[in-house]
C-alpha cells in the first residue's frame, strides 16, 4: 500500500513512518507543509494520505484544505485526516462531496495501533473512519431527537459503531455479539430512523450521518 | 460648533412648539434662581452641619433643572448633550458633598442658573413677546367694537389708529410682529440652547476624567478576569494533565521493571499507560479549547460559530456577514461572548430555536442573538451576561439584553473594531 504522510512535527512524522512501514505500507514520501502535501498527492497518487489538519505555512486547516483540493482534483483519493481535536465542521467538509475515502480522526487513535491500521486499510479500501468523538457529539447533540429515542441502549451502541465506519464483523466484534445479531441490529435501525437498507458499509456512515446531521 | 447654523422652524408647528415652551421654561428660570438663592443660604449653614442636607437637596434640585435643560437644549440643537458629573461616592453625606463641592460641574451648573435667569428669560420673553404682540394687534380691531370707544385706541405719533380711523393699521402691525416672531423664534431658541449648552454640556476635562474613571474601571475587570483564568489554566493542567504523565511515567517505569519477570503484567501496565496518556490528550485538548479554540485560529469568527452552531442541541438559524477579520483578541473576546450567551440559551432559557446574526457596519462588529424561551434573563444578577459584560468592555464594547417575563430574549453585543480584509466571508443557513 502507497502511502503519503503531511506532519510537521518530527517527532510525529517519524513515529507514523515507522509504525506504518512496520505494517506493509510503503511510505513514498513524507510532506510537513500544505503545499507540498498538494503537488505529493496529485505526482503520487498514494493508496492513501495520513494528513495533519494544522501544517505550516499559516499553522491552521492548510493539511485539511490541501486533502479536499486534492479530492476536488482525484475523485476518491482515499484521505485519512489526524488532529488533536476533533470538529463537526471539519467532518461535514469531507463528506460533503459524497465520495468515499475518508477518514477522521483525533491523533490519539495512532496510539491504539492494531485499530489505527485497520482504519488506514479502511479508508484505503473506499470505506469511512469517523472519530467517535465526532460521533458522540453528533449522538449528543440529537439526544432529544425523538427517533433516535425510539432506538434500545443496544442499537445506538450499534448506531455508533456503524458511524465510525466499521463492518458487521467488526461491530460484532468489539460488543462481542454475533454478526446476525449486529445485521439485526441495523436493520432495526434503519426501520425506526426510516433510513433507505443498504450493503455498502461507506454508504450507511453517509446515511447515518446525513440523518444525524438533519 | 460655533459654525453651527441655526435650524429654521421646520414649519408652524415647530414655530408654535418653540413659542410654548418659552413659559415652563422661564418658570423653570425662575425656581432655578430661587435654588440658587437657597444654595448660597444654606451654603453658609454648612459649617453648622444641618446645612449639610439642605445643601445636597439644592444640588440635587441643580441638576435635575439641568437634566432638563439638556434635553432640552438636545432637542433644539440636535446632538446629544451628556452628563458632566463624577461618580458620587457611596460614602456618607461628608464624602459625597466633598466630591460634589470638587466637581467642577457643579460650579458651571449654578453659574448656568444665574445666565438662565438672566439672559435666557431675556431671550424667552423676547420670543413669546414677539408672539404676543402679533396675536395682540390681531385681535385689536375686534376689541374695539367691545370695549367703549376711545379705550384702547393707538396713537401712534403720525396716524392715530382707532375703530374709525386706519383701523388697518393693527393688522399691519400683527403681521410684521408675527413675521418678526416667525424669523426670530428659531435662532433666538438656538441661541439660548447654545447658552445652555456651554455651561451644561461636558467639557473637555469632564469627558476624560469619565473615560479615565471608566478605563480604570474595566483595566481593573480585565486584569481580574484574567487572573482567574490564569489560575482555572493553572489548577487544570496540575490536576489534570500533569497528573496523567507523572501516573503515565510510573506505569512505563514498573512495565519496564516487569518486563523480564513477568510480561503479562507489563502488558497490563503498558496499556494502561496508554490510556493515561490518552486521557491526558483529552483535558489538554479540553483546556486549549477553552483557550483559544483552535477553530477560531484556522476559520475566524465566522468558521468557530458555525462549528459552535453544530454542537448546539438546538435548531439555530445563522446569518453571518464579515469582510475580513477583527483582531485577534477582538475575535476571541467575542467568541467567548456568543458561546456563553448560546450556552446560557440552551441551559436557561427552553427556547425551541435561536436566531443569530453578525454583522460589521460603521466600524462595529455587532452580534444579535434572538430565541423564543421564556426569557426573564437579567444580566444584573450575577448570571454569565455579566461575565460576558466585562469581556466585552476590556474593548469598549457593550451588551444589550431585552428580556421580558415570558420571552422572547434578545441579546445584542456590539464592539468597535476595524475588519482586516485578508479574508472575505459570507454566508447564512440552518445548522
Amino acid at each position: 500500500m502507497r502511502v503519503v504522510i503531511a506532519e510537521d512535527l518530527v517527532l510525529l512524522r517519524d513515529g507514523l513512518i515507522r509504525l506504518l512501514e512496520a505494517h506493509d505500507c510503503d511510505v513514498v514520501e513524507a510532506v510537513d507543509n500544505g503545499p507540498d502535501l498538494l503537488r505529493a498527492l496529485t505526482t503520487h497518487r498514494p493508496d492513501v494520505a495520513v494528513v495533519d489538519v494544522r501544517l505550516p505555512p499559516t499553522f491552521t486547516d492548510e493539511g485539511l484544505r490541501a486533502a479536499i483540493e486534492a479530492r476536488e482534483q482525484i475523485p476518491g483519493l482515499p484521505v485519512l485526516v489526524l488532529s488533536q481535536y476533533v470538529e463537526q465542521l471539519y467532518a461535514r467538509e469531507l463528506l460533503s462531496e459524497g465520495g468515499g475515502g475518508v477518514g477522521y480522526l483525533l491523533k490519539d487513535r495512532v496510539f491504539d495501533v492494531g485499530q489505527f491500521v485497520e482504519a488506514v486499510q479502511r479508508v484505503a479500501s473506499g470505506g469511512t473512519a469517523m472519530d467517535p468523538e465526532v460521533i458522540s457529539q453528533l449522538l449528543a447533540r440529537h439526544g432529544g431527537n425523538e427517533p433516535l429515542q425510539r432506538l434500545s441502549p443496544r442499537e445506538r451502541e450499534v448506531l455508533s459503531q456503524m458511524a465510525e465506519g466499521r463492518t458487521n464483523a467488526a461491530i460484532g466484534g468489539r460488543l462481542f455479539i454475533t454478526e446476525k445479531a449486529v445485521s439485526k441490529h441495523i436493520n432495526n435501525i434503519f426501520t425506526k430512523l426510516d433510513l433507505p437498507p443498504s450493503e455498502d458499509d461507506h454508504r450507511r456512515v453517509l446515511a447515518v450521518l446525513a440523518y444525524l446531521r438533519a | 460648533m460655533a459654525t453651527v447654523v441655526p435650524r429654521p422652524a421646520a414649519g408652524v408647528r415647530a414655530w408654535l412648539g418653540s413659542v410654548a415652551w418659552t413659559v415652563p421654561l422661564t418658570a423653570l428660570a425662575v425656581l432655578g434662581l430661587a435654588v440658587w438663592v437657597l444654595s448660597v443660604a444654606t451654603g453658609v449653614l454648612v459649617a453648622l452641619w444641618v446645612g449639610i442636607p439642605l445643601v445636597l437637596l439644592c444640588v440635587v434640585m441643580t441638576r435635575r433643572l439641568a437634566d432638563l435643560h439638556r434635553a432640552w437644549a438636545s432637542e433644539v440643537l440636535g446632538r446629544p448633550i451628556g452628563r458632566p458629573y463624577l461618580p458620587v461616592p457611596p460614602r456618607g453625606s461628608v464624602s459625597s458633598l466633598k466630591a460634589i463641592a470638587g466637581d467642577p460641574a457643579t460650579w458651571r451648573d449654578f453659574a448656568w442658573l444665574l445666565v438662565n435667569a438672566s439672559a435666557g428669560i431675556i431671550l424667552h420673553s423676547l420670543v413669546l413677546g414677539l408672539f404676543a404682540g402679533g396675536l395682540w394687534y390681531l385681535v385689536l380691531p375686534a376689541l374695539w367694537w367691545v370695549v367703549p370707544e376711545g379705550a384702547l385706541d393707538l396713537p401712534l405719533g403720525l396716524i392715530e389708529s382707532s375703530r374709525s380711523s386706519h383701523p388697518w393699521v393693527p393688522l399691519v402691525l400683527s403681521a410684521v410682529s408675527f413675521a418678526l416672531s416667525w424669523w426670530l423664534t428659531p435662532r433666538l431658541t438656538w441661541l439660548n440652547a447654545r447658552m445652555a449648552a456651554s455651561l451644561l454640556a461636558p467639557t473637555r476635562w469632564s469627558r476624560l476624567a469619565g473615560r479615565v474613571d471608566q478605563l480604570a474601571e474595566s483595566r481593573a475587570d480585565t486584569v481580574d478576569t484574567h487572573a482567574t483564568e490564569l489560575r482555572r489554566i493553572e489548577r487544570d493542567l496540575h490536576d489534570g494533565a500533569q497528573a496523567r504523565l507523572v501516573a503515565l511515567g510510573m506505569s512505563l517505569g514498573m512495565a519496564e521493571e516487569m518486563l523480564s519477570r513477568d510480561p503479562d503484567a507489563a502488558r497490563e501496565l503498558l496499556a494502561e499507560a496508554r490510556a493515561s496518556s490518552s486521557q491526558a490528550l483529552a483535558e489538554l485538548r479540553h483546556l486549549v479549547r477553552g483557550i483559544h479554540p483552535p477553530v477560531l485560529a484556522d476559520r475566524g469568527l465566522e468558521g468557530a460559530v458555525r462549528a459552535l452552531a453544530m454542537t448546539l442541541p438546538i435548531p439555530i438559524d445563522l446569518d453571518i456577514e464579515l469582510h475580513g477579520r477583527p483582531a485577534d483578541p477582538v475575535e476571541s473576546a467575542v467568541y467567548f461572548a456568543v458561546a456563553e450567551s448560546l450556552a446560557n440559551v440552551t441551559k436557561h432559557s427552553g427556547a425551541h430555536r435561536v436566531s443569530l446574526r453578525v454583522r460589521h457596519l460603521d466600524d462595529r462588529l455587532s452580534v444579535l442573538i434572538r430565541d423564543d424561551g421564556r426569557g426573564g434573563a437579567d444580566p444584573g444578577r450575577g448570571s454569565g451576561l455579566s461575565g460576558i459584560r466585562r469581556r466585552l468592555a476590556a474593548f469598549d464594547g457593550t451588551l444589550t439584553v431585552y428580556s421580558p417575563a415570558g420571552g422572547p430574549t434578545v441579546v445584542i453585543m456590539e464592539v468597535p473594531c476595524a475588519l482586516s480584509s485578508q479574508r472575505t466571508s459570507s454566508s447564512s443557513g440552518t445548522a
